[in-house]
This record gives C-alpha cells, structure tokens and sequence, in this order.
C-alpha cells in the first residue's frame, strides 16, 4: 500500500474516537498528499465509517481543502481588508496576468498555483503575499514579475521574509 | 517541571521565581506574525549568536515574545533595564545593538522611532504617541512576556486567579463576580458574558463545554491572534475558571488552521499547563477537573458564528442551527456548552484578581472595560490598540494611530468587518461602544478598523465586501445564499456604469429583506456594509448611475488611464514598469496605452516623472 496512505491510516487508527474526527483527519490528508484527491476522500470515509457524500461535502465546504494539486510554488494573495484598500486586488490581477492563471488555477506545468485567502494577519505589511508560506510585504503589481522570475530562478524555501 | 498540588504552593513558587535575579540586560524581541513575516525570528537568532561568541550569556538575556502591537514598525526590540524601544530592527542590526548599545552604553539612534507629525525622536515606549493613550487589560502581557514559557505567566500573577476563583469563591460568586464587572462578548455580538455563564450553568446535564471562539475571520481584524500568540495562558486559565463557574470539565478551543504560530503556542502553553498541574485532574489540589484541547477550522468565516463553530466541531459542514434553543442549552454534541471569544476571556482573569468594581470603573455606562481595535489600511499607524470603551473614535484614528497616510483625507472607517458598516468621517467624534456604533449603522464586531481615504469608492467597498459574503455564505438559508449574490450582481452593475436607479431602490429594499429573513448572524448583518454606505454616501452611488462616474477613481470599468501627448517625452519609463505590458512607443516618441490590454493597475500612473498620465 501507498506509504501516504499507510500514514493516513496510522493516524485514524491513533484516534481517540472516530465520532467527530473527520475535520481532523482531513487536515492530516491534505498535510500528507498536498490535497484531498476523491480516493483518498472514499478511503477515510471508509475508515471513519461515514458515506463518502459527507466527506465530499465536508472537504468542498471549507476553503483550507483543496480536490485539486497544487503548483510547485503556491501563490498566496491577501485579499483581506486592509489588504484590499490598499490596493491587494491590483497585484492579485496582475498575477493573473503574468502566470495566465486564474484564481484557484495551476498553470499547465504545475509550477505555480494561485489563491486568494482572506487574512494573514499580516496588516502592517499590506498588501501582502505569500509564496510556499514565506511572506512578501508592501507587494506592487510592478514587483509581480520579480517575484516570479525569482521563484524560476534561484526558488524560494518556506517561512520568513521573502524580500 | 514542578506539578503545583495547591495555592499555596502556586504562590511559593512565584516568590521563588522572583527571588532569580534577572539578566542585567534583557532584549525583549517580538515573534508575533507580523514580525516574524518580516525576519524577527533571525533577529533572535542573530542576537543569540553575538551574545555566545562574546560569552556574555549570562549578562544578556533574549526573550521572544507576543506582539507589541505597533505592527507598522516592526520588529520591535524593547531593551531593558533602560527601557529603550527600538522600531523596524533587521537581523543585521543585532550587532550595533549588542556592540553600540548594551556594551558602550549609546543608543542607536538611527533605530529610534521618530514621530512623523513633530519630527521629534522617542527612546522610551511611554513616550510614543502610539502608546500614550491606550490602556492595556487584555493586551497586558504581550510583549512582556515569553509566551512560550508559563513560569514568565506566573511572575506576572498568572493562574493566581484561577487559584482564587477555586479556592475563595463559589462558582455562584464567580458569575456574580463577572456579571457584576458588566463584561459584554468581544467577539461581536457584546452579550453580557455573566449572564451566559448563569445560563449554562443552570441548565442541568452531567457533561458541559467551554468553548473558545478562535476563528477570527473577520478580515483585518488580528487581536486574538496577537492575544494567544503573546499571551496564550490568560485564555487558558479562563476557560478553567469558566469551568469551575459552569461546571465543566472540558474546554475546547476552535482555532483557524490559518494561524499556524498561534496554534503552536497555544499547544505548547496547555501542555505546559498539564504538567504545572494547572490543568488536569484536580487542579491545586481543589478536587476540580478540566481539561482543554484544540479543534483546528479549515476556513469557513461563518464558523465564528457560535451554532456554525458548533457543528464544525462536530466535524460536520458549518451550518448555523436554528436558535433557540442556544448553546448553552443544547451545545456541542447536544449539551450545555458555553462560547466565549479570545478577547472576553482575556479579561475574566483580571476581573477575578482585580474586581468587578475596577473593571466597571472603565467605560461607559453599557460597555464596560476596554476594547482592543486592529488599526488597518490608510492609516499611518497600523497595528493593535486598546482603549477603554467610550474613547472617540478621533482620538483612536488620530492620536493613537497618527492620522492617514500619504496626507491624505479621511473619508470613512470601517468597524465589524463584513457584518458592520462605514462610519462617515464627520461622526468622529462618537465615543465607542456597543450601542453608539450600532446607533450609526455599524457594529463594534470583533474590533477591525479599516480607514479609508479619499481615493477608496464606497461602492466599491461595499462590492468587496458582498464578495466575501456570498463566498462565505453556507447556503442553509435561501435569503442569505441568493439574496446576497443579487445584491452582488446590483452592484456590480452599478460599478460598471450600467445602474438605474431603480437597482438602488431594489439595493435598499433587498438588503432589508436578507437583514429581517437570515437564518443566522452572517446573513442578517450582510447588508450592513451596503445599507451603511447608502446612507452616508448615497451620492457616490447616484454619480456611478446618473453620472457613469466614480468619483474616487477606483472602479475600473469606469475608469481609462491616458498618456497626454503634450507632456509625454517618451522616456519609456512607463512601458518599462508596466507589468502587462500594454504600453508601446519608442524612446522620445509619445507612448499610447493599448487600452483592450490595460488591467487598469495604476503603475504607470504613479510611476510617470512627467505627470503625463491621467486617469479619465
């Protein structure tokens, strides 16, 4: 068996009960394989004893799970308030733009995704980005092409400052 | 680590702590998100670093912790014993501060904050304009403490109140106690937070919850982050005295899976508190149970309505439930379950240690204590302020937070998020609190404030935040599902430049409908930020109707950016920053804007040395 899956299993296994873990047990699919693809969502329906019907409405419900993949390098776009007035909607257009993607979209060769989330917390930075969780702060649409030509370049690691 | 067995030993075990002699310097650095995003966590490690390679451990102490609050200067380093506040500190400069500072005794001055309006340079915190008029209730212990380690809690009191609530006080006189404080829900709804206590308490059942509400998604607002980033233990040692007040033995809190540093430093504080024995079987030897632990959101923000958050628990779809009856008769997994939000429970200690009488001291005649607000977009000082209720919102906006930016004009700010409203700027002077923000239209919510200047379209504003709603919206309910998406597409139309002004009659008439038919809180208030914005700038809407005009210049259908063939000198400056491209023109030839390919994004508005580019 798939080792991912093997892991998933340890882990619903290790549950103390199975009554109202599903939420829990999607958050560690989507940690192990990156998304919640449908066998892996029959898969912990099984396990947890639960119609698949429900896992589907449960991972389509919430905006943290994704069914899809995700690119090599996930774009972030804080599409918060503060963000938003101070002008997040520009930059998030002109990543489009520039990957030809849209919100939610990969483009075809699976380098870059491209979300829009609500709030990082971030609001003294605004507008802000983030790529694979590290954060980029005061971000014009005229830094956009930058920030891509770096991601094909020299990539980019997780956590701290992207600037 | 020490297992605590009673109050006694709870205190003995502080005055050993005080009796250590502290580090004769401490370099107190913030390691909330907003910091770390910009490098702090380095910082820390850079001044580690320095500090081994000198050997000077043992006179200079590193303390990360919880945010300060003036997230616009960060990081922020605060130096003691001297007091000295340093803003926008970058890992490289843990050298000069080390070897400048702390070993040749001179301040570094080029990390000072200066203050924009006088020009004049403050070393001290006290002496920040930012500071001067807040007071600090709930934020009390971010950024002096380790939030990482519950021995700095317990130096400052902590638990201390548990022990008291357990050991001095029925659980009757605890709610009494924080009935009697006035203390209103902070999250949104400002209900009275002892008279839920009471109501919990009385319904009858073996197994009871207390619930922490984390899932702070009102966007822009970041206080209770910030709180269980820099401060998590206050939240735990609530729940447990709302434990003993209610009879519960376990508490649960729902945190949003965004906030990664605050899951991790709210995970290791209750298992710190497990093992001081502050949680667990028999707490200081009171015979009193309770347990806490964590339920991780996945980004739903109708989850932070108490019923939502409920099922959301339970693992299922977060989907209101039809109240009554309320949590506190048929909560989670059907029995009584109390919810409060981080920012209510961050004051019950206080209350416990301090008194009712203290906290009912502040405020306003209806809303008691403090409240802390998230200062956001066009003002010059973002970052968290707490103020007692009733401080006019003047004093907020431009004293704390130093006025807008840029120079530029208030025109509105916007308190509860999606489900409050724009307050005019001529309302300024409006002391805050429960009942005058809802008096005007808007909701104190969680405590976001968004400024917004001149350049920021209402309609606009109102768009965005529709936008949110109907992604946010569950669809249980027909009027919040459907009703919210025509309002969407009305003013899409209306930013557009194809509104008549029946689609305004049609605007107010649907949003009243949605306000008085939802299901739950999200739906009911959803029309705010469009009803908000009719009334007090009704005559933007007509100039996007009448006119096909926005007057602030924002909504981009209406909108064309043009290069003046007079001014142009075709330096190329514009086709170089433009990020489509759609400019094209030789060097010293007039450029043109292909206007099919424009994104309208202003770059090269702002970018043109010339002035040659206007936005008609």
């Amino acid at each position: 068996m798939d080792s991912k899956l093997q892991k998933l299993n340890k882990f619903i296994d290790g549950l103390d009960t199975k009554e109202g873990a599903l939420i829990t047990t999607l958050h560690h699919a989507q940690e192990l394989f990156g998304y919640i693809p449908e066998d892996v969502q029959n898969h912990i329906a099984h396990a947890l004893n639960v119609p698949s019907s429900k896992v589907y409405g449960v991972v389509t419900f919430y905006s943290f799970f994704s069914t899809k993949p995700k690119g090599k390098y996930k774009i972030s776009v804080c599409m918060g308030t503060a963000c938003f007035v101070r002008g997040a909607a520009e930059v998030l257009e002109t990543f489009k733009q520039e990957l030809g993607i849209d919100v939610g979209g990969v483009t075809e060769d699976m380098q870059f995704s491209l979300d829009s989330i609500r709030c990082m917390g971030a609001c003294g930075l605004a507008p802000v980005i983030s790529v694979n969780g590290k954060v980029f702060g005061r971000v014009k649409p005229e830094d956009v092409r930058s920030i891509v030509q770096k991601c094909k370049t020299e990539g980019i690691s997780s956590g701290g400052q992207g600037w | 680590m020490v297992k605590i067995n009673s109050f006694k030993e709870l205190k003995e075990h502080k005055s050993r702590l005080s009796e250590h002699k502290p580090a004769e310097w401490r370099i107190f650095t913030c390691a909330g998100t907003g910091c770390a995003a910009s490098d702090s966590i380095f910082l820390a490690e850079n001044f580690r670093k320095i500090i081994a390679e000198k050997n000077l451990q043992d006179r200079i102490q590193v303390i990360p912790t919880g945010c300060f609050g003036f997230c616009e200067k960060g990081p922020i380093v605060n130096i003691f014993p001297d007091d000295t506040f340093y803003v926008k500190v970058s890992p490289d400069d843990a050298d000069d501060i080390v070897n400048q500072h702390i070993l040749n005794g001179q301040v570094v001055d080029r990390l000072l904050y200066i203050d924009p309006q006088t020009g004049e340079k403050h070393a001290q915190q006290h002496n920040i304009g930012f500071y001067q008029n807040q007071m600090r209730v709930a934020l009390r212990n971010c950024g002096k403490i380790n939030p990482e380690q519950i021995d700095d809690y317990i130096s400052h009191d902590g638990y201390f109140a548990l022990g008291k609530a357990l050991f001095e006080m029925s659980p009757e006189a605890v709610i009494e106690e924080v009935k009697k404080s006035g203390l209103r829900g902070r999250g949104g709804g400002g209900f009275p937070t002892g008279v839920k206590w009471e109501a919990t308490r009385k319904s009858e059942s073996d197994k009871k919850y207390i619930v922490c509400n984390a899932d702070e998604g009102d966007p822009g607002a970041f206080m209770d982050r910030s709180l269980m980033e820099g401060d998590p233990h206050a939240v735990i040692e609530a729940m447990a005295i709302a434990g003993h007040a209610i009879g519960a033995d376990e508490g649960l809190v729902y945190i949003r899976a965004e906030y990664p540093l605050a899951v991790h430093r709210l995970k290791t504080a209750i298992s710190q508190a497990f093992s001081y024995g502050m949680l667990g079987n028999n707490i200081m030897g009171s015979g009193f149970n309770f347990k806490v632990r964590m339920s991780l959101g996945a980004g739903a923000f109708v989850c932070g309505e108490e019923t939502s958050l409920m099922n959301s628990v339970q693992g299922e779809r977060g989907e209101p439930r039809v109240k009554p009856p309320f949590p506190a008769q048929h909560g989670i997994w059907n029995q009584p379950t109390n919810i409060n939000n981080v920012e209510t429970y961050a004051n019950i200690p206080q209350i416990i240690l301090k008194g009712a009488d203290w906290f009912s001291s502040i405020g306003t005649e209806k809303s008691k204590g403090t409240k802390v607000f998230a200062l956001a977009g066009k003002i010059n000082n973002v970052g968290l302020a707490e103020v007692p209720m009733g401080t006019p919102l003047r004093d907020v906006i431009f004293g704390i937070g130093g006025g807008i930016r840029d120079g530029k004009k208030l025109k509105a700010v916007q308190t509860g998020g999606p489900s409050g409203g724009c307050i005019p700027a001529d309302e300024l002077d409006l002391p805050i609190d429960y009942e005058n923000l809802q008096s005007i239209g808007s909701m104190m919510g969680s405590g976001g404030m968004i400024v917004m200047d001149e350049t920021d379209c209402m309609v606009d504003v109102a768009k965005f935040y529709l936008e949110f709603t109907v992604g946010e919206s569950c669809g249980k309910c027909t009027p919040c599902r459907i009703g919210n998406l025509r309002l969407h597409e009305l003013l899409e139309k209306i930013s557009n430049g194809h509104g008549t002004m029946d689609d305004l009659k049609s605007l107010r008439e649907l949003g009243e409908v949605i306000r008085d038919t939802s299901l739950c809180g999200l739906g009911q208030t959803s029309p705010n930020p469009v009803l908000s914005t009719m009334n007090y700038f009704g005559d933007e809407y007509e100039a996007h109707v009448k006119e096909r005009r926005c007057p602030a210049g924002k909504c981009t259908s209406l909108l064309r950016y043009q290069i003046s063939p007079e001014k142009c000198t075709g330096c190329t400056v514009c086709a170089k920053n433009c990020p489509v491209p759609c400019i094209e023109g030789e060097r010293k030839v007039t450029h043109r804007i292909i206007q099919e390919k424009c994104i309208k994004c202003g770059v090269c508005y702002s970018k043109c040395p010339f002035g040659a580019i206007s936005k008609v």
